[in-house]
């Protein structure tokens, strides 16, 4: 399971407050302390923290790459914020995101090919989320034909379904799961999968227990990657025995030491 | 029509450990030997590398072991003195030698850790080849005999043995103290062997210092047990479980020389041919077959089953 660690977002108030004041503290305390949990990616989102999305993005790379051992994820609605941030990277990073909008494809596609950086394709279209997983497959064949057209490896196209809050959009959940049942099949070799797991419990009461419940039901799908809390404990433990029952690990009495241990051993 | 060769792409490796510690690197070898590295499937070399080719250990003992008079006769003049019969070994081919420390035993000689030690240390100064060093497989009795090995041989960089799941932590300090490497026991249990190796690299010892025994079974005893564990280990090591990238070392020569097929006189199966013969080629095709799984390092016992194999070898590394 690929990990993308999903705090450093100026939706938290200690990120937006440290964008605000450049304090680059809290940027490299959870730089560090997701990387050690695991994190195979650090996801940067400015969030509404200021108005200069493409400044703020330019100093959060620069921040998080001074302590970054592992690639970073330019996390932003802003076309201009994603440019600026791939030409600072020093591996080549994951864009999140990109929709199955073809003006939006033709200015990331060929951007993202430069650098050989890897792409999140939303199954969202302009005119929005689909209600089911036929049509969400429909314009993830749209991304992957693109993918293909532009010359982008299909290991570097992340196709993902949009999962969304389970207490708002619940009938969405399965349509989700088929969806990433369902990319495997498009190309060979397949394209990967990710999900943004935390909006599947926004507002939800237990949000953990949604997030680990939604994550196993995934890797059982096939998921691939997933923008999640690479810190919650109990999460890490989950994917570890889920990649035991999918028989990806081989079992051993302290697998899951192992596992919660393999940011430290990078 | 032209066929495509389909070749996988594995994301890691097999490690790879260095044996023995020349004068430089605060030894006495003449020479190190370095084992493991593969990133693809036994001798697949059209896939990826096979750095290493593996290695034969000839087996010796501290005492006059029980063994057939047929394999015996060719230690004739030197069981009795270790480091003569290393010296043997070598001419025989040896690339590293192996030494039991079977007197240890209380029920075989009782002999001291000291004294031991003194043989390991002889040893070490009649042969130039690295050396792996295991005690008589009486706990108790090895954990104080081993870590007067590893003092006494410090900066020799040892291969040592045995560890096992519930006696590991006294030769797995004494191995980091003094800088030597262990082999870590599991019986022919895949989860065990993950288990183990995790379990010795919690004390600090570095995965790239120890080597995996699987246990073996030889040719009609289970040797297809040990080589589906040894494939699995392999494709986990290639696939990226670091717990599982370890070198992979295979006691053939104790294993083949126990079948009943290597020591059965022709008198009792009159068609089974000569035994001298049919034991050197138990032996041999024990040893091939575990070369095939994967095995790194072989013990061996018998000079010609050796020969047989090392020309083996030479031929499974040939690109």
């Amino acid at each position: 399971m690929i990990v993308v660690g999903e705090r450093i977002n100026g939706m938290f108030k200690d990120i937006r407050k440290a964008i605000q004041t450049l304090d680059k503290g809290p940027v490299h305390d959870w730089a560090i302390k997701q990387q050690e949990a695991g994190a195979d990616y650090l996801d940067l989102n400015v969030g509404p923290a200021t108005e200069d999305k493409v400044g703020a993005m330019i100093w959060l790379v620069e921040t998080a790459q001074e302590v970054a051992k592992v690639p970073l994820c330019l996390d932003s609605a802003s076309l201009d914020a994603i440019e600026a941030g791939l030409k600072l990277c020093k591996r080549p990073p994951l864009i999140n995101s990109c929709p199955a909008d073809q003006a939006k494809i033709d200015r990331i596609f060929p951007a993202a090919k430069e650098v050989g950086a890897s792409i999140i394709g939303l199954c969202m279209s302009p005119a929005g989320i689909p209600k089911n997983a036929e049509n969400r497959v429909a314009l993830a064949m749209e991304l992957v034909a693109n993918a293909d057209a532009y010359g982008i490896p299909m290991e570097n196209l992340f196709i993902d379904p949009l999962v969304l809050p389970v207490n708002v959009a619940q009938e969405h959940a399965p349509e989700v799961l088929e969806t990433v049942r369902q990319v495997k099949f498009l190309s060979d070799p397949a394209p990967k999968t990710i999900v943004g797991l935390s909006n599947g419990s926004q507002k939800a009461l237990d949000r953990p227990l949604i997030d680990r419940t939604y994550l196993s039901m995934l890797m059982a799908c096939g998921l691939d990657a997933a923008i999640a809390n690479a810190c919650d404990e109990d999460l890490m433990t989950t994917v570890a025995t889920a990649r035991i029952i999918l028989n990806k690990d081989i079992y051993a009495d302290s697998y899951v030491k192992v596992y919660l241990n393999r940011g430290r051993n990078k | 029509m032209p066929v495509e060769i389909v070749k996988e792409r594995y994301s890691s490796k097999v490690g790879t450990i260095t044996l023995g510690a020349t004068k430089e690197q605060g030894g006495t070898r003449t020479h190190t030997v370095t084992v493991g590295g593969d990133s693809t499937l036994p001798f697949l070399h059209f896939e990826g590398e096979v750095p290493n080719p593996p290695v034969v250990a000839i087996e010796i003992c501290d005492r006059v072991p029980e063994w057939n008079p047929s394999l015996l006769e060719h230690y004739r003049d030197v069981v009795g003195d270790p480091a003569a019969w290393a010296q043997k070994a070598v001419e025989y081919g040896a690339d590293l030698i192996f030494l039991r420390l079977s007197s240890a035993d209380p029920e075989l000689g009782d002999s001291s850790p000291e004294k031991c030690a003194d043989t390991v240390k002889k040893v070490l100064g009649a042969v130039g080849v690295p050396l792996i060093v295991v005690g008589s497989g009486v706990d108790d009795k090895d954990n104080i005999v081993l870590p007067a090995v590893a003092e006494a041989a410090a900066g020799e960089n040892l291969l040592m043995g045995i560890a096992e799941q519930d006696n590991y932590k006294t030769l797995t300090a004494a191995c980091m103290v003094h800088k030597h490497n262990i082999i870590a026991l599991s019986p022919i249990d895949i989860n065990i062997c993950k288990q183990l190796n995790i379990l010795i690299n919690e004390m600090n010892m570095p995965l790239d210092r120890i080597v995996i025994d699987p246990s073996v079974g030889a040719l009609g005893y289970g040797i297809e047990y040990t080589y589906s564990i040894m494939e699995r280990i392999r494709l986990g090591a290639l696939q990226g479980d670091r717990m599982l990238a370890m070198p992979v070392i295979c006691g053939i020569g104790y294993e083949a020389w126990r079948a009943k097929e290597a020591n059965a006189p022709v008198s009792d199966f009159p068609g089974w041919g000569d035994q001298k013969d049919r034991s050197i080629l138990w032996e041999a095709v024990t040893a091939s077959g575990f070369i095939q799984a994967g095995g790194h390092i072989i013990i061996m016992r018998h000079p010609e089953a050796v020969k047989l194999v090392k020309n083996n070898i030479k031929q499974l590394m040939a690109k």
